[in-house]
């Protein structure tokens, strides 16, 4: 039984997502020991998980797969924004040179059999020129130029490229939908937790969410699922921007683009939101992600649909119940009585 | 509460608030007109109510502005408006309306993939169309039994008249002859502009291309396509229905590729809603769109030139196009992709005439 138990590296474990992955799956009894990586330790406790100070840009990281005999590597240290990292410079660094680094590690590893990538939906990028629903062969309408998104497909990139070179290890890459829920923080939660949201006037997004849990569970399912491919995930269905307001109960703004970039910007360096080029188009255009094959090879059935995952989220960010709906409310309740009075 | 005093109202005419027995402060004395001093100390000349018409005691119900209508005035009042408005059977209609704004209002309603509300394009778009194509274009359809009752379909249309009228009639139309919405395709400019682009995916269109339209069709979606694009719908008023090349008959391949029929229609009338006679490439290309129209009315009356000529519209749906006896591997072959958009194209173009031929004139 010993054999089949896996030791795996879960690397980004000082932010939130990694660190409760990390815990999740040293609890797990198929998992023998999970040994965490980042260049900070966690702020919270890590339960069982062996942590390890390393900084995946330095080859250090080869000697600790090396002397944990780590089987499994879950690649979770991509980060969106630049806020968190200190810059745009140390973001790209942290995301590409941090990816090739772990990926030579693995490729000199007698003992890596499985990686597992947290890779994005951002990498279809978003435009008027988008097919209503990308399915994995798809590639973005128009490359993206900078941040995040160009950080993502060049780490998709070299991932490419590592499993053609050990085609021996199986190579999992998730592409999800935003991820919401309580806990999470992220461009576009953050953007949701604004008190008056700014939308671009006259486009109302599609957008899909992933429940936190869900991203737990997925990625615990790949570690032990022997499905190698490219994955998009997403819970079931489709939400536009505009109902996600409504169900917040908060104020919009429309604005025009040009007016939208200029307030994102007000944000950023008042660090109440981080936004990026990617997301304003992201909430111009919306964006759908195909999960037949998600279903139908993965085998992984998401718990929250995007209705659920939001309304999860909302319960947390969104207001209380406004008084022209209470009136309305009180219209509905009241009219049957109405009714009853003149039989 | 027996023993309530009557309050007088007013301060007998003297400046400052009170019963009218204090003597106002010195501030306020000087804002009143001056005036001899009262040598009587007399009440003064308030319409003192007759004793036989005592008012009751001053409640506080009393005090709402409502107090004299009854609740059973109010729903009286209240179910004589509602019958008016929406007719006898008014409860369940209004049910339905506050229903329907409480949805709106939560967000509590569902949207396809392609961000298709059924709710709006039936309630709103549709609804607010209909008048204008029964009563402005009176437009006749025939042929409507050709559209499947339910299945994937391909309706394939000639593309007129400066803006995409023709395409929204059709919409109408088919939602009111079949009970079934016609998913138009769209050029990517619907989708790069403000307004048009949120209401074009509510209204149940998505993106022309090649993913989109099979999803759709394999999906038993009735798609419309207008695959003669900003050539036919941009084209002078001189080459009316003169039918213009076909695209690459992408919508061909994929039709084929799903094996659903392909229906041709004909439309006529549409020609000569705003018949086009110039443009500013100039302008067009700054503005980042194909043309810029010139039309009799537009743009010299403004807003005004905005409104569509009523002419008379023709509607032909036309045999369906059996797509299924074709194997797979047919919308692979390009000869043969050839051969069915031009069959397409001959129907539409010979219905197109024989429309016109049916028409007495533009206008009836």
């Amino acid at each position: 039984m010993d054999a089949t138990k896996k030791v795996v590296l879960v690397t980004g474990v000082s932010r939130d997502l990694g660190r409760r992955f990390a815990r999740r799956l040293a609890a797990d009894p198929g998992v023998d020991r999970v040994v965490g990586v980042d260049a900070v330790p966690p702020r919270d406790d890590i339960g069982d998980v062996t942590f390890v100070r390393a900084d995946i840009r330095n080859p250090v990281i080869a000697k600790v797969i090396a002397k944990e005999d780590v089987d499994t590597v879950v690649h979770m240290s991509v980060i969106a924004t630049p806020g968190s990292a200190g810059g745009r410079g140390t973001m790209k660094e942290l995301n590409v040179i941090g990816t090739m680094q772990l990926l030579a590690a693995c490729q000199r590893s007698e003992s890596v059999e499985h990686l597992v990538v947290k890779s994005t939906s951002t990498v279809y990028g978003a435009s008027s020129r988008d097919p209503a629903m990308f399915t994995e062969e798809m590639g973005p309408r128009r490359e993206p130029s900078s941040g995040y998104a160009k950080d993502v497909a060049e780490i998709e990139g070299y991932v490419r490229g590592f499993a053609r070179r050990r085609p021996d290890v199986r190579v999992t890459t998730l592409r999800l939908a935003n991820v919401l829920g309580p806990h999470v923080t992220s461009p576009i939660s953050s953007y949701f937790r604004l008190p008056v949201i700014p939308t671009v006037l006259g486009f109302d997004p599609r957008m899909q969410f992933v429940h936190e849990t869900d991203l737990m569970r997925v990625l615990t399912h790949c570690v032990h699922a022997d499905v190698p491919g490219t994955f998009n995930v997403a819970g079931e269905g489709v939400m536009l921007l505009s109902q996600a307001v409504r169900r917040l109960r908060k104020p919009s703004v429309p604005l025009v683009r040009p007016a939208v970039a200029g307030v994102a910007a007000a944000l950023k360096s008042a660090r109440m939101a981080d936004f990026s080029p990617e997301q304003l188009g992201f909430l111009t255009f919306g964006r759908g992600i195909d999960t037949t094959r998600m279903r139908a090879e993965l085998g992984f059935e998401p718990a929250y649909t995007t209705e659920h995952a939001f309304a999860d989220f909302a319960a947390g960010a969104g207001h209380d119940v406004s008084p022209v709906e209470r009136l309305v409310e009180g219209l509905v309740a009241s009219l049957p009585d109405a009714g009853a009075v003149h039989g | 509460m027996a023993d309530a005093e009557v309050i007088p109202i007013g301060t007998g005419g003297r400046p400052g608030r009170g019963t009218g027995s204090a003597r106002p402060s010195a501030a306020s004395r000087i804002l009143a007109p001056a005036r001899k001093p009262a040598t009587r100390r007399t009440r003064p000349e308030e319409p003192t109510p007759p004793a036989d018409d005592v008012r009751p005691p001053i409640t506080t119900e009393d005090r709402a502005p409502t107090a004299g209508i009854t609740p059973g005035e109010w729903l009286a009042a209240f179910r004589t408006g509602a019958v008016e408005v929406f007719g006898d059977d008014w409860e369940p209609q209004l049910a339905r309306l506050l229903a329907f704004l409480r949805r709106r209002l939560t967000g509590e309603y569902a949207v396809d993939e392609y961000g298709f509300d059924p709710e709006v394009a039936e309630k709103l778009l549709l609804a607010s169309l209909r008048p204008i194509a029964a009563r402005w274009f009176r437009i006749e359809a025939t042929g409507l039994d050709n559209l499947p009752a339910e299945g994937g379909a391909l309706v394939v249309s000639n593309h007129s008249g400066t803006l995409p009228v023709d395409g929204l009639m059709t919409m109408v139309t088919v939602h009111e002859h079949t009970g079934r919405f016609l998913r138009p395709l769209g050029a990517d400019l619907v989708f790069r502009m403000p307004l048009v682009s949120s209401l074009a995916r509510k209204g149940g269109a998505t993106l022309a291309c090649a993913e989109d339209a099979e999803r759709m069709l394999s999906g038993g979606e009735l798609v419309g396509v207008w695959p003669e694009g900003f050539k036919g719908i941009g084209k002078p008023f001189a080459e009316r229905y003169k039918l213009q090349r076909f695209g690459r008959g992408g919508f061909v391949a994929s039709a084929l590729r799903t094996g659903v029929p392909i229906i041709p229609l004909a439309v006529v009338g549409a020609e000569e809603i705003y018949p086009l006679v110039g443009n500013v490439p100039a302008l067009a290309r700054l503005l980042g769109v194909p043309y810029v129209p010139i039309t009799p009315l537009f743009p010299w009356l403004g807003p005004l030139g905005l409104v569509p000529l009523p002419s008379k519209w023709l509607m032909e749906f036309g045999e369906p196009v059996r797509t299924d006896e074709y194997d797979a591997r047919a919308a692979d072959d390009p000869m043969l992709v050839f051969d069915v958009t031009d069959q397409v194209r001959e129907t539409i173009q010979q219905s197109l005439y024989s429309l016109l031929m049916r028409r007495s004139s533009v206008w009836r």
